[in-house]
């Protein structure tokens, strides 16, 4: 019940036939902080996500959740765990209050006020049937159905996908209330860094299979930075700078984001002298698509502009 | 005190956003001492954020001595305090006019120009400063 680490997995790697959907992921989720797993489409998160939850057998390497091996999860485990899927799997037939009834039979500590409160934020009519919601709807019903079993860890997969801005905000306050209990895990993937922002403490982020960012939000957007230099002329050519991303050359000017970044980062930057040096601040999703997108030196220098005089 | 407000997005992260405008308001007398503010949930739900966010931006404005919070009551404006020392405040504005003659060079202008215009700002500054004046 007390684990600091409420999923914890070392060397997890998942293969389809030659091609790696994960590969040696060692991850640290502590408990009671609000975790986003981000990354590309095809990063591999909703892989990792289901060998967590004992729904996908890894190809090799080990995890723990809430203490459990992941390879054998007993039904005990389950019931402490709450998982909302990307595609939300009901009845069509049945009612909003028939969900919610047929649901708590499977759960000792269903709390009925949790469920219907959730109902009520999405405006929810219980005799609604399930085949009549809209998405959004359907999305606030699969949370109340997750929600109410008062789990101590919550797996969302890209809970707001397809979501109307109302219905968004309805997840986010959702989100925001769970973390009342400061015993309460919630672990979820997402594009939305929007959401990312506002709600995690932890970020962790998937790059075609391979973990490349596990840490606290404000390390990571510590530790990549902007800056930009002017130069009286044509600024130089960019040199190897230890963790550099990206670099954008322009008439006077050169912009530079790099990651990891610190005091040799900035030795390495002054060497250039450049007549000018000023940081310039990033938001998380520029820092996001540098760290994740193509890298590399974009001069916008024309090699005809340099010959002229 | 419930006119706090954020966007994501910004380049300035979430709990400088929050630190920025309690500072603001007790600067400008929007906020006077003793004044309460809300609680950390209270605001984590007004805002829809993360409360260790906003227990982040308060721990930073109560080791300024803005805000304090006192035992069972709530988080209130404290003594106001000279912001910045004299150094501190070179310091902050040094590169905020490195960039505006950087930017200056750039656009081709010369220091007269710059001079002047500058001249001429600073003269509505001290205009606006007498007026005040009862």
């Amino acid at each position: 019940m007390s684990e600091p680490t409420v999923i914890q997995t070392r060397g997890l790697t998942r293969y389809y036939g030659a091609r790696s959907a994960v590969y040696d992921l060692n991850l640290e989720v502590p408990r009671g902080c609000v975790f986003a797993f981000l990354g590309r489409n095809g990063s591999g998160k909703t892989t990792t996500i289901r060998m967590l939850l004992g729904l996908l057998e890894p190809t090799r390497g080990e995890g723990r959740i809430l203490g459990y091996d992941i390879r054998v999860l007993p039904p005990e485990a389950r019931a402490r765990i709450g998982y909302l899927t990307e595609d939300h799997q009901l009845y069509s037939w049945m009612s909003v209050r028939e969900c919610g009834d047929f649901q708590s039979r499977f759960y000792p500590r269903w709390n009925g006020k949790i469920f219907s409160g959730v109902i009520e934020h999405f405006s929810l009519k219980p005799t609604a049937r399930v085949k009549e919601l809209s998405r959004g709807e359907r999305a606030g019903l699969c949370l109340g159905l997750t929600l109410a079993p008062e789990p101590e860890l919550l797996v969302l997969d890209d809970p707001a996908i397809g979501l109307d801005p109302v219905a968004h905000r309805s997840l986010i306050e959702s989100m925001i209330y769970l973390t009342r209990r400061s015993d309460r895990t919630i672990f979820f993937s997402s594009h939305q860094l929007a959401d990312v922002e506002r709600v995690a403490d932890y970020i962790a982020v998937l790059d075609r299979s391979v973990l490349r960012v596990c840490c606290p939000l404000e390390t990571f957007r510590n530790s990549v930075r902007q800056v930009r230099l002017q130069f009286s002329g044509t600024p130089p050519p960019v040199p190897k700078i230890p963790g550099l991303l990206q670099a954008f050359r322009s008439e006077g000017g050169l912009r530079v984001i790099c990651a990891h970044y610190n005091s040799a980062t900035e030795a390495a930057l002054r060497a250039l002298n450049p007549a000018q040096m000023e940081p310039v601040p990033l938001n998380l999703e520029d820092a996001f698509i540098s760290y994740l997108g193509e890298r590399g030196e974009k001069s916008f220098i024309l090699p005809e502009t340099e010959a002229q005089p | 005190m419930t006119n706090l407000s954020i966007n994501t997005g910004s380049n300035t992260p979430i709990y400088k956003q929050i630190t920025e405008q309690v500072r603001m308001a007790v600067a400008s007398g929007r906020l006077a001492v003793d004044d309460q503010l809300p609680s950390i949930r209270a605001l984590a739900e007004q805002l829809v954020i993360n409360p260790n966010t906003v227990a982040r931006a308060y721990a930073d404005l109560a080791r300024e001595g803005l805000i304090e919070s006192r035992t069972g009551r709530g988080v209130f404006v404290t003594r106001k305090r000279k912001m910045f020392t004299r150094e501190e405040g070179w310091r902050r504005l040094e590169p905020l006019m490195n960039a505006m003659i950087g930017e200056a060079m750039v656009l081709d202008f010369t220091p007269q120009e710059v001079e002047e215009a500058l001249g001429k700002k600073l003269g509505q500054w001290k205009g606006a400063k007498g007026d005040k004046k009862p």
